[in-house]
């Protein structure tokens, strides 16, 4: 039979769609749904209101007078102490006051404009790369941007070159640190991954056998051992032997632990590619150089994306391990302010301060990810 | 015309070609010379070696006896020779192979701009006269994966040509298509046949095969069993294998 008539469309029936099918689909589809739901809940009304309590409805918040760009805001009369704080909640006053040796540890206060345009220079960063995606010549300025931001921020942090006085690496700490050591780190190991992983699949038995033991050694051992190393066996083999820079020594062991680690990530994307992919490169002419560069890592680095910022984060948490070689990260630095005698017993909100810090960073970064996976996603667009 | 007298080179000379994976003996003693211009189409069942031996031709698949010159020069491990080889010499596959992270015109351009040093503007112009030829110039700024199976094989085929080679290879370029499909990519391939180019096919396509060969070449475990022109391998098949096949191929 021939249908002759073409059926018009027309949207679901009203009880398939809406709030009331996603409450009953979602949360209260079976009796397990359901139970699990219940118990959800009942967990969250435990917990929920002491933690809200304790961080703000009893929370202590006299600041007294705080400059903000030139505002004058109230808060209270005078600032609080710690007798007058109270117990029993938290006491943010006490963030307040150490907030400069979170973010910048011991750097010198008359210099704390240059790490604060660095910051700033950095979320221009993002914003301009973000702004040039349609520009013709977005390939130029971004490049230009990759090989000037990394010199001017280590001029103004650093100093010297006769322009700047100089701001020592062991006067260098808290926040400010933490994200040196995170973003230093996953820049410069990200490159030797892939240089590694590309290795690991060589025709060239040297290379191959270099890569895999380089990378089995270094992931067969925790990132403490290999801090300790860089830290006191590193300068047993340079002629400059301790006067080698601390930060600089760490950096290297947290680089070179990341590499290998980016190795196998990349790695992992390197064996989704079809093998098509390859013949088809070889088969129009591409040397070794462009095949990988053109047609291999682009695939395979997308493909890679949610793994390389899940390596790159767990990198960021295992940052705070440089506190065990005397460099004073975040963490660091809350536990040394929590010695304070003014301030005793205020480890709690210090930690919870760090914790929010860190969720802020690390959340960003998933959700950036989670972006440039839907950017790049040019699979299965139809 | 210039196309017979051309007929008179030979521009891939392949001779006592042995290849073996491992132990299992691929190809054994294959002697093949195809002229310029001519168009030869190779079948023979699955595992006989007929895509194994015209990968050789581009040498993505490494031989270990014989030689095989292509228009003059010999295919040696040496790495620049295989590029010029490859830059004469393009290749269909059965699945494609196309870019996927890489729009139409840019998988067209690529070779061009990479391998043949030529300008963005002038690939780029040449690439939209391919794709014009194969019919498929609306589609240029879209992905790979946003075409159907025979669209995306134009494109291969378009892919192929745009470095203007000399020899152009076929590995079952319509064996992965949905039926319907099939037409549309083979007509672009008996132009093709039409305007000269040297073509080495692997296809079980005997029509095509009828239409535009100038020799079939049969191919059985490893060897070369028969060869002949379309009208002698259809009516007198002489081997029992070739009888067999073509009963199997074309009674259905």
């Amino acid at each position: 039979m021939a249908v002759n008539e073409q059926q018009s469309t027309r949207k679901p029936p009203i009880s398939q769609i809406g709030a009331v099918l996603w409450l009953r689909t979602n949360l209260f589809s079976s009796w397990t749904n359901t139970v699990l739901t219940v118990f959800s809940l009942y967990l969250l009304y435990l917990l929920l209101p002491p933690l809200l309590d304790w961080m703000v409805f009893s929370a202590n918040f006299n600041f007294g007078t705080i400059n903000i760009f030139g505002l004058d805001i109230k808060f209270s009369e005078t600032m609080a102490d710690n007798k007058n704080c109270g117990r029993e909640a938290a006491c943010w006053p006490y963030i307040y006051e150490k907030m400069y040796m979170y973010i910048y540890g011991f750097y010198p206060r008359e210099e704390s404009w240059r790490p604060n345009i660095v910051f700033g220079l950095t979320a221009l960063l993002f914003i301009v790369i973000r702004l040039v995606r349609n520009y013709k010549y977005k390939n130029k300025v971004i490049l230009s941007m990759i090989v000037i931001y990394p010199i001017v921020s280590f001029i103004l942090i650093a100093g010297g070159f006769g322009l700047l006085p100089i701001v020592e690496t062991h006067q260098w700490g808290g926040l400010l640190l933490t994200l040196i050591i995170a973003s230093v780190g996953i820049i410069i190991s990200f490159p030797i991954g892939v240089l590694l992983a590309l290795g690991r699949q060589s025709n060239l038995t040297i290379i191959r056998l270099f890569s895999t033991a380089f990378i089995e050694f270094i992931r067969a051992v925790p990132l403490i051992t290999i801090l300790f190393m860089a830290s006191f066996v590193l300068p047993l083999f340079l002629e400059s032997g301790n006067n080698f820079d601390k930060l600089l020594r760490a950096l290297i062991g947290i680089a070179l632990f990341q590499a290998a680690y980016f190795a196998e990530v990349v790695r992992g994307g390197l064996q989704a590619i079809p093998r098509g992919q390859y013949e088809a490169a070889d088969a129009i002419g591409l040397s070794y150089l462009q095949k990988n560069a053109l047609i291999i890592l682009p695939q395979a680095l997308k493909i890679s994306i949610p793994n390389i910022v899940g390596s790159s984060i767990s990198l960021f948490k295992d940052t705070t391990l440089v506190l065990i070689i005397g460099l004073m990260d975040m963490l660091a630095m809350v536990n040394m302010t929590s010695n304070d005698p003014y301030w005793l017993g205020r480890e709690t909100e210090g930690f919870v301060f760090v914790t929010m810090v860190m969720w802020v960073f690390l959340y960003s970064m998933s959700r950036y990810s989670k972006k440039l996976e839907i950017r790049f996603n040019t699979e299965n667009t139809n | 015309m210039e196309k017979e007298s051309n007929m008179e080179n030979n521009i891939i000379e392949i001779s006592e070609l042995n290849k073996w994976y491992g132990d299992f003996h691929a190809l054994k003693n294959i002697n093949l010379n195809v002229k310029e211009g001519e168009i030869i189409v190779v079948c023979g069942p699955s595992g006989s070696g007929k895509s194994t031996l015209i990968r050789c031709i581009n040498f993505l698949e490494k031989f270990q006896e014989g030689g095989i010159l292509v228009d003059g020069i010999e295919l040696t491990d040496d790495a620049q020779k295989i590029r010029n080889i490859r830059s004469e010499v393009s290749m269909v596959f059965q699945h494609f192979n196309l870019f996927p992270h890489l729009s139409i015109v840019d998988n067209l351009t690529l070779a061009p701009i990479w391998v043949h040093n030529e300008t963005k503007d002038e690939s780029r112009e040449k690439a939209l006269k391919l794709l014009d030829r194969v019919g498929i110039k609306d589609q240029a700024e879209k992905y790979p994966n946003q075409l159907s199976g025979g669209q995306q094989q134009r494109v291969a085929i378009a892919r192929s040509l745009c470095t203007t080679p000399k020899i152009m290879l076929f590995d079952e370029p319509t064996s992965a298509l949905d039926p319907e499909m099939i037409s549309e990519v083979l007509d672009v391939m008996i132009e093709l046949a039409n305007e000269g180019i040297t073509m080495v096919c692997v296809t079980h396509e005997m029509g095509f095969a009828k239409k535009v060969a100038n020799r079939i070449i049969f191919m059985d475990d490893g060897q070369i069993v028969e060869e002949n022109t379309p009208e002698e391998f259809f009516k007198n098949p002489e081997s029992d294998r070739l009888k067999l096949f073509l009963n199997q191929i074309l009674t259905h």
